[in-house]
């Protein structure tokens, strides 16, 4: 593994997932408190995460306060985008696996949601449907882990966006029970007495169905934040980076690939699930439509521009799939073309910037910025 | 078994039109080690400039034959300016590049073209020829079909085994260092590559067009059904290729006619779940392990 980076290109099929692709430097560097003691934060990771998700809460209530109901609807799309993406980045940016079937994943979530709210009588309550959707996507994750754990690269890719095409079938098959081509149309759940009161104490403002979905989706995007940074940081982000970068002495250390590939892919299924879950809650409603390959495509392009592993990474890849699409939008229109057409310029950008970022910066965002702080800092 | 006889004939005329699609991500696939995801996107961009062309007043021929240049011209820019950069390196960049092409191209089919549903001409008649006074699902246009992949299949045959370039071609697929050194430009071979796959590709989307509607995104079960075709023939072999995509076309027929339509795509994963998980080489593999 000594030859000089400018063979790369003539090495072939003999090139190998045995060494640390570029791609993934956001997922490796360490997180500010192993630095030089320079950082304000403690060092004990487990007091670091809970001080920064306290700054984040904080942060979360005054941004949701000083926004009107748009920029609230706006974030709580922005939460399903990151909750989905951050199980996506764990996957693919620490694990080394692609998969295209995340849409799918979250229809699971979506479609359970809608089932569980959608009954006669007195609805269960959102906790229990929450955790039910993540169930259940954590099943169906678990099923497609163990076949995808024998598989990489293209053949991933190929199996996983087969699923993407197939599974929405489903719900056309089972046309009474989940709708067919229409869906399902979710009931949101009304804000609970302590929230309105809460919401009057801190504000005034009035707090409406939207603001409450709203903060139930921060409160999920936070929570899996929260968990998936503890992960990353652990014995079991440290085991997936060695599965990802050193397969043979990986398995020298006694670990077994596939367990921890499977285990991999079932978190960022149970991600999935949320996501598609708040999703339904948002939306209001689950429907085939809803989940096609684009929606996978855009969680790609989120971790991609990011940086794959890095969750700060997804955060600003959401915002760019929440924030890009009116922009770009009303920018094609304004140049002429019509609504249906102008629709269409997101994909595009998401298509192109996914080009442009393998091309020209692979690390993504948070990744090159790293790097180059890095560099700089070893200059000195 | 009427019916039986004409969900066979169906199935094997679309199975020929996955074997060519498949046929055209192998193509890229020995060459480069790459799975061209961006394949049916292509393939349809370059069926929708036919269709403009047809819908100018020009014949079905004319408009074949700029399709597939703009397909060859297409495949070869396409490996030139992007894939060039990720070739060799990580298999993940390479895939996300491919991804990237997908679903940028598709969007722009959309932008230039719209969205909506249009028809597509057949060269030939749709009605079903009459055998003993009942009509069966053989049309001249499927005729048509099947012949054009065979002859596109005779064709690749020959450039591979009896020509210089095939055999530069295969050169550079097998060792490029070696290839190199026996002074096969392997840079050149690698993008003639692309733009015949692209050409193959552009066909198999023009004849799964004709007759029938297109909108931007009708080839996105296309390169599901072409990638299991590839897989089941073990993605390495061109004969594989052809078996597996009329395996595909026969079982989707199949399932179409006696479970449900809705069911088509799930019963593709199902089949790709199963080859991969037991027969990870393909049915067609020469060495035992997956070489990826």
């Amino acid at each position: 593994m000594t030859r000089p980076q400018d063979t790369a290109a003539t090495r072939g099929d003999e090139l190998s997932s045995d060494s640390p692709t570029e791609a993934t430097v956001g997922a490796d560097a360490p997180s500010s408190g192993a630095g030089p003691g320079r950082s304000l934060l403690p060092r004990n990771t487990l007091l670091r995460h809970l001080l920064v998700l306290l700054l984040c809460t904080v942060g979360t209530v005054v941004l949701l306060e000083a926004t009107d109901p748009f920029r609230n609807s706006q974030l709580a799309q922005l939460s399903y985008y990151a909750i989905a993406a951050g199980g996506l980045t764990v996957l693919t940016g620490l694990n080394g696996q692609i998969s295209l079937g995340h849409g799918a994943l979250m229809a699971v979530g979506a479609y359970t949601t809608a089932l569980l709210l959608g009954g006669d009588g007195e609805p269960l309550p959102l906790p229990v449907v929450l955790l039910a959707s993540v169930v259940t996507a954590t099943l169906v994750g678990a099923l497609v882990g163990v076949a995808a754990a024998r598989l990489h690269g293209p053949y991933l890719a190929g199996a996983t966006l087969a699923l993407a095409v197939g599974l929405p079938g489903l719900a056309l098959y089972f046309r009474e029970t989940l709708g067919g081509e229409q869906g399902l149309p979710v009931q949101a759940p009304r804000a609970p007495e302590w929230f309105e009161a809460f919401i009057g104490a801190v504000s005034g403002n009035s707090a409406t169905t939207t603001k409450w979905l709203a903060y139930v989706g921060a409160m999920c995007l936070l929570l899996t934040f929260f968990l998936l940074a503890n992960l990353v940081r652990s014995r079991i982000g440290r085991t997936w980076r060695a599965v990802r970068d050193q397969e043979v002495a990986a398995e020298l250390a006694g670990i077994d690939l596939g367990l921890w590939r499977v285990l991999a892919f079932v978190v960022s299924a149970a991600c999935a699930g949320l996501g598609g879950a708040v999703l339904a809650l948002v939306v209001r409603l689950a429907a085939p439509s809803g989940f096609t390959l684009v929606l996978s495509l855009a969680l790609l392009t989120a971790i991609v521009i990011g940086g794959l592993g890095s969750l700060l990474g997804v955060l600003l890849g959401s915002a760019l799939l929440v924030f890009l699409p009116p922009f770009i939008t009303n920018l094609g229109v304004d140049l002429g073309l019509d609504n249906t057409e102008a629709a269409q310029l997101a994909p595009l950008v998401y298509g192109v910037v996914l080009v442009l970022a393998m091309v020209f910066a692979p690390a993504g965002f948070v990744g090159t910025v790293r790097q180059r702080w890095l560099a700089a800092r070893a200059r000195r | 078994m009427q019916q039986f006889v004409n969900v066979t004939l169906t199935g094997l005329i679309s199975g020929s039109v996955y074997a060519a699609f498949a046929l055209a991500l192998v193509l890229i696939w020995r060459s480069t080690r790459i799975v061209n995801f961006a394949q049916g996107s292509m393939a349809a961009a370059t069926s929708f400039i036919a269709l403009a062309l047809i819908q100018a007043g020009q014949s079905y021929w004319l408009a074949l034959v700029v399709a597939l240049a703009a397909g060859f011209v297409l495949g070869a820019v396409v490996e030139r300016v992007v894939i060039r950069p990720v070739e060799g390196g990580p298999e993940l960049n390479a895939v996300i590049v491919t991804l990237g092409l997908f679903i940028a191209i598709q969007a722009l089919i959309a932008i230039v073209f719209g969205s909506s549903f249009d028809s597509f001409p057949a060269p030939f008649g749709l009605r079903g020829f009459e055998v003993g006074g009942t009509t069966i699902a053989l049309t001249p246009n499927s005729v048509y079909v099947l012949v054009a992949v065979l002859v596109t299949m005779v064709a690749l045959v020959a450039l591979f085994r009896f020509t210089r370039v095939g055999l530069a071609m295969r050169a550079s697929a097998f060792g490029q260092e070696v290839a190199r050194l026996l002074g096969v430009r392997v840079g050149r071979m690698l993008t003639l590559g692309w733009g015949l796959a692209a050409v193959v590709g552009s066909l198999s989307g023009l004849l799964i067009a004709g007759g029938g509607l297109v909108w931007p995104a009708y080839m996105d079960a296309l390169i599901v059904f072409g990638f299991v075709a590839a897989v089941l023939g073990g993605l390495d072999s061109p004969v594989g290729a052809v078996v597996g995509g009329l395996t595909i076309g026969l079982a989707l027929a199949y399932v179409s006619a006696y479970a449900d339509p809705a069911l088509v795509n799930l019963a593709a994963l199902a089949i790709l779940m199963v080859v991969l998980l037991v027969r990870p080489g393909g049915l067609f593999a020469s060495s035992t392990a997956r070489r990826a």
